[in-house]
């Protein structure tokens, strides 16, 4: 199997100029889809039978939300991949990795909470959609606390990386056990975070926005990696050669 | 085992092994276990004190809550399985800092990982130790706390068995992150904020099957899933402390 | 779980292959290279900081170089690190002690997870090491002298063919600078080797068959 590719995007420098090229490739298109899938969302599709006008919020919220979890698995991929092969650039993927995935998780929260308000009457409940994103959110922190304990590059990358491991494997137990808690504490006002049963013209712009909010971070992630690889690799000579370049 | 004599002067050899391809065989891996954890607890007896403290958390924890709550019994009762749990979860957090804190400090850890013996199965026996240390007598305590809250004597067998069970799988959950957090300084907080959010599925189960335990009904299925995610924590957790262990020796 | 009883191999050659290893940002190991063989004795020189300690540890296999490897018998080390353990010795700066134990209850833990010894014998290693009169008091009562030797005893009770010494005579008087002499000449005249980190003369009977310094 061919695997060249593979070690070749190891290399610091080349993935370093692959970022760079590829960003505008996902920046664009997500800028488009992110506008179109919005005004289409937020404008045209019809108000919802039950919850009027205050459904729309799920056009940021279920994005957000999928986004946050998508992240952390992309981050704990990226974590394993760099503990076993010891791929410094991995490391450097799953660290930019997690200020993405937390701020997703924190837009979630907060779209989630402004869309309890007008059926709930009050900002927080303690559903398991929300109660779950919250835990995630501690995971995020706990991930990126724990790099920022070690002084030491090599040490905050293999030991956030073996949490980001850990969390991982627990995410789903986590989350069947919060639904299994909130299963037995079913409040009375059945007031839920049910899904509207969805026409097309409501769902496309969901999908629009999720491959938006995709291709967002992909973009947002090469940046950032870029920022990563220049601070790790600030002392190495080809990044005095790339940069007068 | 190679002969060896009694030195008859300072200068004799210890050994009179020609080669060492018959150097004495390695110790077997449960005996190397077994060793590892009448160390750990023959440590613990001999600094008594310490023993207390854990213990005197759990008790101060419990009654905070008559005191910022309300001395009602029948209130107390309506919180005791989350007031017990979440002082269980506290005070053997307070614990885990210990779990390997000194070992780590005099190079112990590291005569343990150049061994030649599993450092899985090692970190198992300091982490079975912990447990009977902290764990076992915290869920021998907690039928004190319950009946300060007002539960009714019949439930005691039940919650002593739920917090058996329970702070099983909470000393190896914390042991991955005491071993994460080794050689940081002040790690309180922050190895509260790593153990907590993958403790939660133990507090769930723990707390409904106590909370079922002091009502009197059956608590076997929370039981049974707190048992589950035990068995998964014994036979996971000590790998990943491994783990982390080595990546703090590198 | 490995519960493999691995016995030790003997080190009949040991190889350090172009090791390049970096802290952060400082390159320490800048492609050390040496053959050692039965009965030999590698002295390893430096400043302090010049990366010893790592040199050390590296061999050990508790740091993984960026390149080159470690080889004993013509096999990488890292292929089978438990059986390379078994037939190995590490003695770093401290003396890994703990203390509430006794010098005693030290060495009972310390070595018998790696091998079973009976009483006679660690009283034995002990009397060694001019240890027998205080080894029955907690080791929070010896002195840094003392637990030098305690540590030294762990050395003796130990059939390992290859030792790792970090400064081993620090802390040492003359008498027992000359028990870490007789040790180590023991250790070289059945076959075993020794690796040695120490800015310090090696102690009287023992010659290095090499030095490496290192540089800072």
């Amino acid at each position: 199997m061919r695997w060249t590719w593979f070690h070749r995007l190891a290399s610091p420098p080349y993935l370093y100029g692959l970022a760079a090229r590829l960003t505008p490739w996902f920046a664009w298109p997500a800028a488009l889809l992110i506008l179109g899938g919005l005004y289409a969302g937020l404008v045209l599709a019809p108000p919802d039978y039950q919850q009027g006008e205050g459904f729309r919020i799920i056009y940021v919220h279920v994005p957000s939300a999928w986004m946050s979890l998508m992240v952390y698995v992309i981050m704990g991929v990226a974590a394993a991949v760099g503990l076993i092969w010891r791929m410094k650039v991995a490391h450097a993927v799953a660290a930019s990795c997690a200020p993405i995935g937390a701020s997703f998780t924190v837009a979630a929260l907060v779209t989630g909470s402004l869309w309890g308000k007008p059926m709930w009457g009050t900002w927080w409940e303690w559903d398991p959609r929300l109660t779950s994103e919250l835990i995630l959110l501690f995971l995020y922190l706990g991930f990126m606390g724990l790099r920022a304990g070690f002084d030491d590059t090599q040490r905050a990358d293999r030991a956030g990386a073996l949490l980001a491991i850990v969390g991982l494997v627990n995410v789903p137990i986590i989350h069947y056990s919060v639904i299994w808690w909130n299963s037995l504490h079913q409040a009375p006002s059945v007031m839920r975070f049910g899904k509207p049963a969805m026409p097309p013209a409501m769902l496309t712009p969901l999908l629009v926005l999720l491959l938006g909010f995709t291709l967002f971070f992909a973009a947002v992630l090469l940046v950032r990696v870029r920022a990563e690889i220049l601070q790790r690799e600030r002392a190495a000579r080809w990044i005095g050669e790339t940069l007068r370049t | 085992m190679s002969s060896a004599r009694m030195p008859a002067a300072a200068g004799a050899a210890i050994n009179t092994a020609a080669s060492f391809g018959q150097a004495t065989p390695a110790a077997p891996a449960l005996s190397a276990a077994r060793l590892a954890l009448a160390r750990d607890l023959t440590l613990a007896f001999r600094k008594r004190g310490q023993l207390i403290q854990p213990l005197a958390f759990f008790a101060l924890v419990t009654m905070l809550f008559p005191l910022a709550v309300s001395p009602e019994l029948a209130r107390l009762r309506a919180m005791a399985p989350g007031v017990l749990w979440v002082a269980a979860l506290l005070a053997s957090l307070l614990a885990l800092e210990f779990l390997f804190r000194d070992d780590a400090y005099d190079g112990t850890l590291e005569q343990y990982a150049l061994s030649g013996q599993s450092l899985t199965w090692l970190l198992f026996a300091k982490t079975v130790a912990h447990w009977l240390l902290t764990g076992l007598p915290l869920a021998l305590m907690a039928p004190l706390a319950a009946l300060s809250l007002g539960v009714a004597a019949a439930a005691v067998p039940g919650i002593v068995l739920v917090m058996l069970v329970g702070t099983v799988a909470l000393s190896l959950i914390g042991a991955i992150g005491a071993a994460l957090t080794l050689g940081m300084k002040r790690s309180g907080a922050l190895l509260a904020l790593l153990t907590l959010p993958l403790s939660l599925p133990v507090l769930i189960y723990g707390a409904r099957a106590t909370e079922l335990a002091i009502a009197g009904n059956s608590y076997l299925a929370p039981l049974e899933l707190l048992a589950a995610l035990a068995v998964l924590a014994v036979t996971l957790a000590p790998l990943a402390a491994a783990a982390a262990v080595r990546i703090s020796l590198e | 779980m490995n519960l493999r009883d691995s016995g030790a191999v003997p080190v009949n050659h040991l190889e350090a292959e172009d090791l390049q290893l970096w802290r952060g940002d400082r390159h320490v190991l800048k492609g050390v290279a040496f053959v050692l063989g039965r009965g030999e004795c590698l002295q390893v020189t430096g400043t302090n900081g010049a990366g010893k300690t790592t040199l050390l540890r590296t061999l050990c296999g508790l740091m993984v170089p960026e390149a080159g490897r470690v080889l004993c018998e013509g096999r990488d080390v890292r292929k089978d690190l438990p059986a390379f353990h078994s037939s190995l010795m590490y003695l770093g700066h401290e003396a890994p002690l703990k203390a509430d134990l006794t010098a005693r209850e030290n060495l009972h833990y310390w070595i018998g997870v790696r091998r079973s010894v009976p009483g006679s014998i660690l009283d034995a290693a002990l009397a060694r090491v001019g240890a027998s009169a205080w080894c029955e008091r907690l080791v929070r009562t010896l002195s840094a002298g003392q637990k030098r030797r305690v540590a030294l005893a762990g050395l003796a009770l130990m059939f390992a063919p290859l030792w790792l010494l970090d400064e081993p005579t620090t802390n040492l008087d003359t008498e027992g600078q000359q028990v870490v002499g007789a040790l180590m000449a023991e250790q070289l005249a059945r076959g075993g080797a020794i690796v040695i980190a120490t800015h310090q003369q090696l102690p009287a009977p023992v010659r290095a068959a090499r030095i490496l310094e290192l540089a800072a």
